[in-house]
């Protein structure tokens, strides 16, 4: 119970924090605020929130998967390709949204069945993934879809300025959120998370539901390089490399434990959230990109070190505190 | 009737000159706000030219700032783009790091009404209204032979030492080379042999090599790729012939200033990025102040380069190469 306090405590700070920097931002430039640019820097938001939301469920049961942008990019190239072929798009979409899956399916398989660690594995599969994008499509760019589908990807709600990827992802997150933390299946993973040798005396199959969470996060992963085909018109090899770094970091800082066991979808999503809304304040007002990277890193070591920090001090305080209590 | 005349040729007088007035009072507007966006910052090539958009933009009292990415991915450049639409700025300018992946967003930033100007490297053209350009191929092309002439006297075997035989962008300089060798200032140089060192370092040395043994009354080389005229440097600066072949192309000053200055090669030529940075900077002010609207035909005057035209699609051609010596090579570093 305590546990739970303590990180539902670390995601109201970080809700909090993305409070202060829209208030930041807003005080920085009159034109931050504006409905366009927090449509803006929203939908920018989606691919990296979307795979936030399976990484978290994988980080949880103290996995990893560090080839989600690389499948983005392999599934931006299938499409780009499938689409150059004269293949109709509905049937385009499943067969890369079938290619996600597949792929996520691999690594769940490496590390499940052979037992190997998923940082190990998925590092290659990064390499992996990538490398059959450039397969498909080498330097090319497939650019030429139809508007009603890269409008999906651009527009908005009509008469809204709430960015229809974003509609895509909050439908998501909700479902994400219910399954983690109200089914019998989110709560097995918490129990994995925290002792997978106890969860497996409690008759939990770890295996088949570690393998699940690979399949969904490549299933996720194929869906963000959907619409980040969609959003930018443009299906390229190199289509969000580098993202697994941003996705990986939102998690971290939205208080869901490396080791396991700890987290919620709250805390990744406003984490996504506040790295997002941050990054777009500094934007505004000309801030160099290194200083945004600077920010940025300092921020994610800052998330790890001030929980640390107040967890040692209140045990600290609590040793005192039962030192004076003891006799002599 | 004499009289009617001469009040109505006065009267005409009047009005072309009303015309002439009227013409220079759409003048630029002061305080412009302009946003340079070139692929990546940082990159020396990029600070040369968005400095000569700042030149540009101090002269005309326009606030010019430099904003990109520190790597010039597809879209790394999209929220860029927004931040000058959130920020209305007058004008962006930008180098694209891709031709379709920014559509969409400079779509958008001209409905908000953001001029937009590509150069160096375009989009689409429905993403801009104007694309400046560096040099077009006839000017690039005639140049480069127009520079070799003057540099052997217009007499003595020549070469070409090309990148790849089906490099779309190499063959149409050629064109032009044999075009304006047809002229009869060159009726003394005879162009011997096209060779391909395939824009690999190794091989474009062995073919200036091979040109220089196969032909002995070769005086010339023209190398239109940076990669084949710096590998032909290399080559000629320890080879007898140093002094006796002239060797020139397009190559960029860092790669040729050690060649330059041991007398290996005498001049080259590529575009000077600041003019580029500083034309297309005029080119956005005189769009954003209403001067022009990017069709063809229209004119308008970039400070100390003078007079220019809007061609085809919006585009604008910087004009001629520029020619790099010993006496201006220190001025560049990219």
């Amino acid at each position: 119970m305590k546990q739970l306090r303590a990180s539902l405590g670390w995601e109201a700070t970080i809700l909090g924090l993305v409070v202060l920097a829209l208030l930041g931002g807003a005080l920085l430039s009159p034109d931050f605020l504006t409905a366009s640019n927090l449509s803006f820097l929203v939908a920018n938001l989606a691919e990296v929130a979307l795979m936030a939301l399976t990484m978290t469920l994988l980080v949880i049961v103290a996995e990893i998967d560090l080839s989600v942008a690389s499948i983005l990019g392999m599934c931006s190239s299938l499409l780009g390709l499938l689409w150059a072929s004269h293949v109709p798009m509905p049937l385009a979409l499943l067969l890369v949204l079938g290619a996600g899956a597949l792929a996520g399916g691999l690594n769940g398989l490496l590390v499940t069945r052979l037992g190997l660690p998923s940082l190990a594995v998925t590092i290659g599969t990064l390499a992996l993934y990538r490398g059959l994008a450039y397969a498909m499509l080498g330097d090319r760019a497939i650019a030429d879809f139809p508007q009603t589908y890269t409008n999906l990807g651009f527009g908005n709600i009509p008469g809204t300025q709430i960015p229809l990827p974003i509609a895509l992802f909050v439908v998501l997150a909700l479902i994400t959120a219910v399954v983690l933390h109200a089914t019998a299946f989110g709560r097995s993973l918490y129990a994995i998370g925290a002792n997978e040798v106890a969860a497996r005396f409690a008759g939990l199959r770890v295996e088949r539901v570690k393998l699940i969470l690979f399949v969904l996060s490549g299933l996720m992963s194929a869906l963000a390089g959907i619409v980040f085909t969609f959003r930018f018109s443009s299906a390229r090899a190199d289509n969000g490399a580098g993202l697994e770094l941003s996705v990986i970091a939102a998690v971290l800082l939205g208080g869901v434990s490396i080791f396991g066991g700890r987290g919620s979808v709250v805390g990744a999503v406003a984490a996504v959230f506040l790295i997002g809304v941050i990054n777009g304040a500094l934007t505004i007002v000309d801030v160099s990109n290194e200083i945004l990277t600077i920010v940025t890193g300092l921020l994610l070591i800052g998330s790890v070190l001030v929980p640390n920090l107040l967890a040692r001090v209140r045990a600290a305080r609590e040793r005192r505190a039962l030192l004076r209590r003891e006799p002599g | 009737m004499k009289h009617r005349a001469l009040i109505l040729s006065a009267l005409s007088v009047t009005l072309g000159l009303g015309a002439v007035a009227l013409a220079q009072t759409t003048t630029l507007k002061k305080g412009l706000k302009i946003t340079l966006l070139p692929k990546n910052i940082n990159n020396p090539y990029n600070v040369i030219e968005t400095n000569g958009g700042l030149a540009a933009a101090k002269e005309i009292g326009a606030n010019a700032k430099v904003v990109g990415p520190s790597d010039a991915g597809a879209t790394t450049q999209v929220s860029y783009i927004n931040t000058a639409i959130a920020q209305r700025q007058d004008a962006l300018i930008l180098a694209a790091n891709d031709p379709n992946a920014l559509l969409p967003y400079l779509k958008r930033a001209m409905q908000s009404g953001v001029k937009v100007v590509t150069m160096d490297s375009d989009t689409a053209p429905e993403g801009r209204t104007l694309f400046v350009n560096q040099a077009n191929s006839e000017g690039i092309g005639r140049a480069q032979v127009q520079l070799l002439g003057k540099l052997i006297g217009y007499k003595g075997d020549i070469a070409i030492l090309s990148a790849t035989p089906n490099a779309t962008n190499q063959n149409t300089w050629i064109k032009w080379m044999q075009e304006e060798l047809k002229k009869p200032a060159y009726k003394n140089m005879r162009l011997v042999k096209i060779a391909y060192g395939n824009d690999d370092d190794q091989k474009s040395f062995t073919e200036m090599q091979g040109l220089i043994q196969a032909y002995p009354n070769l005086r010339g080389v023209i190398s239109p790729t940076t990669v084949g005229i710096s590998a032909g440097a290399r080559y000629l600066s320890t080879s007898p012939s140093k002094g006796k072949v002239v060797l020139t192309g397009l190559g960029t000053p860092n790669q040729m200033r050690q060649f330059v200055k041991d007398g290996t090669v005498t001049a080259f030529q590529l575009w000077n990025p600041a003019d580029l940075g500083y034309l297309a900077t005029y080119a956005a002010a005189a769009l954003a102040s209403g001067q022009i609207t990017g069709k063809q035909g229209e004119t308008f005057t970039a400070g100390k380069l003078g007079k220019y035209t809007v061609g085809k699609q919006g585009e604008i051609v910087l004009g001629p190469p520029y020619t790099f010596d010993k006496s201006n090579i220190d001025k560049f570093n990219f």
